[in-house]
């Protein structure tokens, strides 16, 4: 186990370009779920091929377990990394897959069976072990992968958006397995992702990433209820949230904290008319989609995430008192869209 | 749309295939006239000729020589040139000339290379003075019995590199990047990457390349023709050049042809084990 570290990282693909990653600094605490989140060409893959050694950063440094790892080739990591694709070897078993890092590292050829048992073991494919890759599904694949990634104990584990080739379905019970699996081994894991629910369910704390720049690191909880910014703000959560004008500020407030004005104690809320236009039948819960009737808002499009269990009709067209907690209220800077302090709401 | 295609293969490749066939059966001759069939005479003849068991013989010495140096050659080729860097394009191009040339230019250029009195190889070979090469003796290239078939070889190989080099980029490129890569992390170093991921993902299509490439060589005739016409002593005379001294030079059209056909057998039979490998090995 180890604790992964960037200083001023970055990578410039073509002169004169904007970096793909400029000036990342993180530290991964030991042992920790770390998330890279962030839209595509964000610079996170890039990020993590760079800690793996793929790629080699134009300026910057890594270090590995506090040792500057920079120059290093892969191999000399000690890294084990799950690519999207997966990359297992089709031309091998799913037990040769698995040994192939353990034969690449020297280790003496008696240990390799009982390693390969004990990281088939962990992940339930012991049974697939004299299968090739392409006779496997791909749950399956995806399992070969992470034991191949085991098996030889590495210090950090990289994961490229590992489940994004797997459907709906099993991409649940697979984000499932992959906590228990982090939970068991406790190796310190850098996972890549673009989808924000994988980020906030798997992660110790998440890194979110726009256009190769930090945009803010910290628990789910954090990021979620405190962004740092407007494009934290609204690349978690869905639908994303509400962003208001106002003179010098932003205001914003999340679609689940809009409700009709009634849900909210009076000295807490802070009212504003919908205009309902439509809503989305979700089961649990219900998408309603209009704008803000107030002129100064310019019709401003607001979304209301309703409870299921709120029984309310409205009108298409109508004209509803709706309002937000005044503690769930974020503002931001409207030059820098960075947060800023609360203000009193003027529309009041 | 079919019909111009199957006239078109047929009056090319099927009319004289036919035509061989029905002449290695006769005793026909150029200016012969009537046809008599004799069985498998022709066939019980040159089996007994010492002179075409020789061809055989250096057939295969030819076929298989080539071949190991066109598989190492293009797969280091096609490995070298897979990279980026500068000037690849470039670099690219070059190497696809022996094949664009038009094959009589290049052996040509390689008739001068290795000749008696002016050979470029010769005229370096004597100058340096480790060799101690005898100045008014040097290697005849093309003139003793071992040293022609090498050059007829290598020449041959020059011949077909490029073609295996474009098969093996194509197959290359169809690996996903990602696959070395991932044998990179865990550990691999270049060998174990070569010898373990990208030759075994290659193998496939290097049936292929080697596949062409036999058939290619084995009923080729240019390069020998050019430079050594079988010569000296028959020591690089081929199969296909046999036949084409004795059925068109010789004018002996019913043994010419006799031997043409003798390579047919051998190349189903080759293509078909080769194949039948390709089948078995296929990834992904």
């Amino acid at each position: 186990m180890a604790v992964v570290e960037t200083k001023g990282l970055t990578k410039v693909f073509k002169k004169g370009e904007l970096g793909a990653v400029n000036d990342v600094n993180l530290t991964t605490q030991e042992g920790e779920f770390l998330v890279f989140l962030g839209p595509s060409g964000s610079g996170k893959t890039t990020l993590l091929r760079m800690i793996a050694g793929l790629e080699t950063p134009t300026s910057g440094q890594i270090l590995i377990g506090g040792q500057d790892v920079t120059h290093l080739s892969p191999r000399e990591r000690r890294i084990a990394m799950v690519f999207q694709s997966y990359a297992l070897y089709p031309h091998l078993t799913v037990y040769k897959n698995i040994a192939f890092p353990l034969k690449a590292q020297r280790v003496p050829k008696e240990q390799h069976k009982p390693k390969v048992e004990w990281a088939a073991g962990l992940l339930g494919i012991e049974k697939l072990l004299h299968r090739k890759p392409r006779e496997l599904s791909g749950g399956e694949r995806q399992r070969v992968a992470l034991a191949r990634a085991i098996v030889r104990e590495p210090t950090v584990f990289l994961l490229d958006e590992p489940l994004s080739n797997l459907d709906a379905k099993l991409r649940t019970s697979a984000r499932e397995e992959l906590e228990q699996f982090h939970a068991r081994v406790k190796t310190t894991t850098i996972y890549v992702t673009h989808d924000q629910v994988e980020a906030m369910a798997l992660g110790d704390r998440v890194v979110v990433l726009h256009q190769g720049v930090v945009r803010q690191i910290g628990t789910p909880k954090e990021v979620y209820d405190d962004p740092a910014d407007t494009f934290v703000a609204t690349f978690l959560g869905s639908p994303a949230m509400n962003l208001i004008p106002q003179e010098k500020d932003i205001v914003g407030f999340r679609p689940e904290h809009l409700l009709p004005a009634s849900l909210i104690s009076p000295d807490q809320r802070v009212s504003m008319h919908f205009h309902f236009s439509h809503e989305e039948y979700l089961g649990a819960e219900r998408i309603l989609y209009g704008s803000l009737a107030d002129k100064r808002f310019e019709a401003k499009d607001v979304i209301s995430r309703l409870p299921s269990r709120v029984e309310a009709s409205f009108a298409p067209g109508s004209i509803v008192e709706f309002a937000v907690p005044r503690n769930e209220l974020k503002f931001f800077d409207r030059a820098t869209e960075k947060r800023a302090a609360p203000r009193v709401v003027s529309w009041q | 749309m079919f019909y111009p295609a199957m006239i078109y293969v047929l009056a090319v490749i099927g009319l004289p295939f036919a035509l061989a066939v029905v002449y290695a059966f006769s005793d026909i001759k150029v200016g012969s006239v009537g046809y008599h069939f004799v069985g498998l005479q022709n066939f019980k003849s040159i089996l007994h000729s010492a002179t075409f068991l020789r061809a055989l013989y250096d057939s295969f010495v030819f076929t298989v020589g080539s071949q190991i140096l066109v598989l190492v050659g293009s797969t280091l080729l096609a490995l070298a040139l897979e990279k980026k860097f500068r000037g690849r394009g470039l670099v690219r191009f070059l190497m696809l000339l022996p094949w664009v040339a038009p094959v009589s230019i290049g052996a040509i250029g390689w008739k001068w290379i290795l000749d008696s009195l002016y050979s470029v190889i010769n005229w370096v070979l004597v100058r340096i003075p480790i060799l101690h090469l005898d100045k008014f003796n040097p290697p005849q290239w093309l003139g003793e019995p071992a040293l022609a078939m090498a050059s007829v070889i290598v020449v041959h190989t020059w011949r077909l590199l490029p073609f295996s080099t474009v098969i093996l980029l194509a197959g290359l490129s169809a690996i996903p990047k990602d696959i070395p890569e991932a044998a990179e992390i865990d550990g691999a170093g270049f060998w174990r990457k070569m010898f373990q991921i990208n030759i075994p993902m290659l193998l496939p299509i290097l049936n292929v390349a080697l596949l062409f490439g036999i058939v290619f060589t084995f009923t080729d005739m240019t390069v020998v023709y050019i430079l050594t016409r079988g010569g000296p002593y028959d020591s690089t005379q081929v199969v296909p050049s046999l036949a084409f001294f004795t059925g068109v030079l010789g004018g002996d059209l019913s043994e010419g042809a006799a031997i043409s056909l003798f390579m047919v057998p051998i190349l189903v039979i080759v293509a078909y084990l080769m194949l039948r490998a390709a089948n078995r090995s296929e990834v992904t």
